[in-house]
């Protein structure tokens, strides 16, 4: 038969085991220290998608003909158009004269700063003022009612 | 009868459990002055324990493609909770691994306890170290940062070199002749797949045999022991050495987190194939003496590439390395001293050398 | 291989056809030439050997019309050192050569003779050097004719000549004054280039050199009352730099502000019309603001009474204010309400800054010890466009103005430290989870320890 007293004998008179019980404690409120972050750890958090190249600029619906919104691609903001004649563009939103963020202006159909007066077409273009390079120009994808952007060139 | 006596019996009866625990009643573990490295196996082995449930925790969100790998280690960084904990745990623990693995296979080195009838326990434990380092090279490329991208084609260009076969393995280990994301899915492969499947068996084999012929003693204090009986000690393995090595453990638990908290391992930035190596490009550390070393080799000796010979001599070292005890048959005399002379070289050259590495521009 | 429409020398219609009779000349010559040889070598190789000199005499031909429109001018002239030489590359790449112009057509002269007599003669129109007052009109010939131009390029403008005439240097020259700087001055004689060829000197990069070569020479300008420090002052500019270190060709070098054709310093009312080409807003601004009535009042231009003229530097942040780097106390003094309202615009603008950077300081320490903090370091970025608006709105001089760009700039810098304190918050409790954890393990070492001393100590009597 199995020894009652394994995995070992004590030469101790027979006490309360108050050493076992503390270790039992110990290694309980060690073992919860590290089960507690691994129980969050596997449940997702929020923002469900690790960042891939597209991003979700917004809803079909959001925008009305010849006006624009800033969004955020990346760590720099961009900038998502619809024109009158109802096509989808994207932008980087930084000037590339002194990396002011432009707007897009229904007024005149373009592209402006407002720091000093720069202006693109809406496929980034710097026409006027002192932009020396155009805006980098992004892809738009239309999936259902979501509106995509990514960067061009990318699979 | 309680349930746990219960549930004992119903096991007993079918497969011999009695048998396993008599077996583990009469384990003990030899105390003598140098007991205290018998630590580093089961230590190395709560390290590879820590590796498997960090990195399947990391599989969870960790994806193997050039455009995701890097954003998704970002993402458990900063998005997943104690995200940053587990992957720096998971990188910390890695390199201590290969620490205490060095340290073990230099103390079975030293106190001899490779030899008969331990030789395949060395062997298996020489590929097992290999299969470390191989675990190091492949799990660095996954983040998919600058220093990482550039370790990984130094590396491979440096294996490419090998004699003969050298462009194979290059391709075969890099899934075309650059790295590209065809080499981050391979690394993945190997990695989370080939690697653990290897080890597992290597691993099993390694602990059967050490169970088999259990612990050695080296041989002076065994010459010791033999001339006064009574100063044999021996402790038992349950619960005594199992509570000493628990203890070490959970030291080794607490460094861990506080290096996770006070040294998060770093993320970098995104490799950028197309940019050019920045400067001080290195690999990490446990590669570092032999990079040192091909790079202190002139370019050529004699006929031979230096680089070449530099390849071939550590591939040599390694080999003789493996074959100890084919070569150590415990005669002692001249050739023990030349091995343990041996040893103690191969020791100081490869800390003077990891040292030297890091001083040096 | 060159290509001319024109082989003649003389504008007006090509003379495409005086080529093609050159060519017939030549080949009626080469063929006599092969029926002497034939004469002489009666069956000659025959039909191989008559292919064979047919073909070599061809590329002869054709390799002679590479010269094509003789310029017997260039064969002794690009012999000579200047000023009677001239580089027969140099001129070869010039617009007008490739146009077809050859020395003729401003010099006059027949180009196709080799005799240097009947070349220069008078009755060809040789008119040999051109003098100095006359080149405007020379050149005036043909680029104001603007039905000839739209021939070569329809959208060139042709009002250059017009346009000198009233420009300092064309009133002078109409006054006798031939130190002034005529068309070749800028241009070149010989190697003009479009203006936007690089090596074209008028190229944007190139101009301030070219005006340079007479404005920078002290000894060149004695007599004049003007100074000589502007290119100097020039290259230290801002402007200097966009164009000449950064390659933006859209900066304004000294034809921008000067006029080109038209060049003359603008007076005092319009300096700031000038300016406000590319500036609109400071214009806009400093109009509605105070100063534009005080420096009328004063007779002192717009812009270039605080930022200079030629020597232009990027204006900082202490540029404004009541430091003795600052435009203001050049005429405010301590006590008037101008230079309470520099202090007070100089601290708002130095306040967003600072704040600016506390938080781009918090911010990059969490990022780095991993804590995510993208979405903030994005918003921060728009208080730097606020900051850039408000640098621009001082020159309303007025701080409820300026305050309304900072005001907005500090809103953003709030929430961004903040986030930064979050993050902060975060990094400590990460802290504390390892001080409760390391505790546990702390308490369950005590507790192996002592469960070891425990199974281990003997019981007095016994052995171990």
């Amino acid at each position: 038969m199995l020894s009652s007293e394994f995995p070992y004998t004590t030469n101790q008179p027979k006490r309360r085991h108050f050493v076992e019980a503390f270790l039992g404690a110990g290694v309980l409120a060690s073992l919860a220290s590290f089960l507690y972050p691994v129980l969050r750890y596997i449940l997702p958090p929020e923002t469900a998608e690790a960042t891939t190249d597209m991003v979700l600029a917004g809803r079909v619906g959001d925008l009305k003909p010849n006006s624009g919104k800033i969004f955020r691609f990346g760590s720099r903001p961009a900038l998502l158009m619809l024109t009158s004649s109802g096509q989808y563009s994207a932008v980087s939103a930084v000037c590339t004269h002194l990396n002011c963020t432009v707007q897009y202006r229904g007024d005149l159909h373009s592209i402006w700063c407002a720091c000093h007066n720069g202006m693109y077409t809406t496929d980034g273009r710097n026409i006027s003022g002192p932009p020396p390079r155009p805006l980098e120009k992004y892809e738009v994808l239309l999936k259902g009612e979501e509106i995509y952007v990514r960067r061009l060139g990318n699979a | 009868m309680s349930v746990w006596q219960n549930a004992q019996k119903w096991l007993d009866e079918r497969f011999g459990l009695h048998e396993l625990r008599e077996f583990m009643e009469h384990k003990t573990v030899p105390q003598h002055r140098y007991s205290h490295w018998y630590f580093f196996g089961g230590m190395t082995l709560f390290l590879f324990g820590i590796q498997v449930a960090t990195g399947i925790l990391l599989l969870l969100y960790y994806r193997p493609s050039p455009n995701e790998a890097y954003e998704s280690v970002q993402y458990i960084m900063t998005q997943v909770r104690f995200g940053w904990l587990i992957r720096s745990i998971h990188s910390w623990s890695a390199n201590l691994m290969i620490f205490t693995a060095a340290v073990h296979m230099f103390s079975v080195f030293f106190l001899k306890a490779y030899r008969k009838p331990r030789e395949l326990t060395w062997l298996s434990g020489m590929l097992l170290l290999f299969l470390a380092l191989g675990f190091g090279f492949s799990g660095y490329l996954l983040p998919w940062n600058t220093l990482s991208f550039f370790a990984t084609k130094v590396g491979t260009d440096i294996a490419g070199q090998a004699p003969i076969i050298g462009k194979w393995i290059l391709v075969f280990l890099r899934g075309g002749e650059d790295v590209t994301g065809a080499t981050l899915t391979r690394f993945f492969g190997f990695h989370v797949a080939v690697l653990p499947g290897i080890a597992t068996v290597l691993l099993a084999i390694h602990i059967l045999l050490v169970q088999r012929f259990g612990m050695s003693v080296p041989p002076s204090v065994e010459a010791e022991w033999q001339a006064t009986p009574s100063a044999r000690h021996e402790m038992r393995f349950f619960p005594n050495f199992l509570l000493r090595e628990l203890m070490a453990w959970y030291v080794a638990l607490a460094i861990l987190g506080g290096l996770a908290a006070f040294k998060p391992w770093e993320l970098g930035v995104k490799a950028d194939p197309f940019a050019p190596a920045p400067p001080g490009i290195r690999p990490e550390w446990y590669f570092m003496f032999m990079f040192q070393t091909l790079k202190m080799i002139p370019a050529k000796i004699w006929f031979l590439e230096g680089e070449l010979l530099g390849i071939l001599t550590f591939g040599l070292a390694f080999l003789l390395w493996v074959l100890l005890p084919f070569f150590d048959r415990g005669r002692g005399g001249r050739a023990q001293r030349f091995i343990v002379g041996a040893g103690v070289f191969a020791l100081a050259y490869v800390v003077v050398m990891t040292f030297y590495a890091y001083v040096a521009k | 291989m060159r290509m001319s429409p024109s082989s003649s020398g003389e504008p007006g219609p090509s003379g495409a056809s005086k080529g093609k009779r050159r060519v017939r000349e030549q080949r009626t010559k080469l063929a006599c030439v092969v029926k002497r040889c034939r004469a002489g070598h009666p069956g000659a190789g025959g039909v191989l050997g008559a292919l064979f000199v047919w073909c070599c005499l061809f590329s002869l031909a054709a390799l002679s019309l590479e010269a094509q429109a003789k310029n017997s001018c260039l064969d002794c002239h690009s012999k000579f050192d200047p000023p009677l030489g001239i580089n027969a590359e140099d001129f070869g790449s010039s617009v007008h050569a490739q146009k077809g112009l050859l020395c003729t057509s401003c010099h006059g002269g027949d180009s196709s003779s080799d005799d240097m007599e009947r070349a220069m003669s008078k009755a060809a129109g040789f008119r040999g050097h051109i003098e100095r007052s006359q080149v405007p009109a020379l050149c005036g010939k043909c680029h104001s004719d603007a039905a000839y131009m739209r021939g070569f390029n329809p959208s060139l403008r042709t009002d250059q000549f017009s346009q000198y005439q009233t420009s300092m240097h064309g009133k002078m020259l109409a006054r006798g004054d031939t130190h002034v700087a005529v068309c070749v001055d800028c241009h070149t004689a010989h190697t003009i280039h479009p203006p936007n060829d690089p090596r074209s000197s008028v190229y944007p990069a190139n101009v301030a050199q070219t005006c340079a070569h007479c404005h920078a020479n002290a000894e060149y300008m004695k007599g004049y009352k003007i100074p000589t420090n502007q290119f100097a002052l020039y290259s230290t500019s801002v402007h200097h730099d966009a164009i000449a270190v950064r390659g933006d060709l859209s900066a304004p070098t000294c034809s921008t502000c000067h006029g080109s054709h038209g060049a003359a310093p603008p007076g005092v009312a319009s300096v700031e019309r000038v300016c406000a080409t590319c500036h609109v807003f400071q214009q806009q601004l400093f109009d509605s603001s105070p100063h534009k009535v005080a420096f009328a009042a004063m007779g002192a231009a717009g812009c270039i009474t605080c930022h200079g003229n030629h020597a232009i530097q990027h204006p900082t942040d202490d540029s404004i204010g009541t430091a003795n780097t600052a435009f203001c106390v050049k005429c405010h003094v301590d006590g008037d309400a101008g230079y309470t309202a520099a202090a007070t615009i100089h601290t708002g603008l130095l306040k967003l800054n600072q704040e600016i950077e506390r938080s781009d300081e918090i911010l990059g320490r969490a990022q780095n010890a991993g804590v995510e903090v993208g979405p903030t370091i994005l918003a921060l970025s728009e208080a730097r466009d606020d900051l850039t608006k408000a640098r621009v709105a001082t020159h309303s001089a007025t701080p409820e103005t300026v305050q309304q760009d900072t005001q907005a700039g500090l809103k953003v810098t709030d929430k961004a430290w903040q986030a930064g304190q979050v993050a902060m918050r975060e990094l400590k409790y990460r802290r504390q989870g390892l001080a409760v954890s390391v505790a546990a393990i702390l308490l369950v070492l005590v507790a192996l320890a002592l469960l070891i001393r425990k199974i281990e100590t003997p019981s007095p009597g016994e052995t171990r």
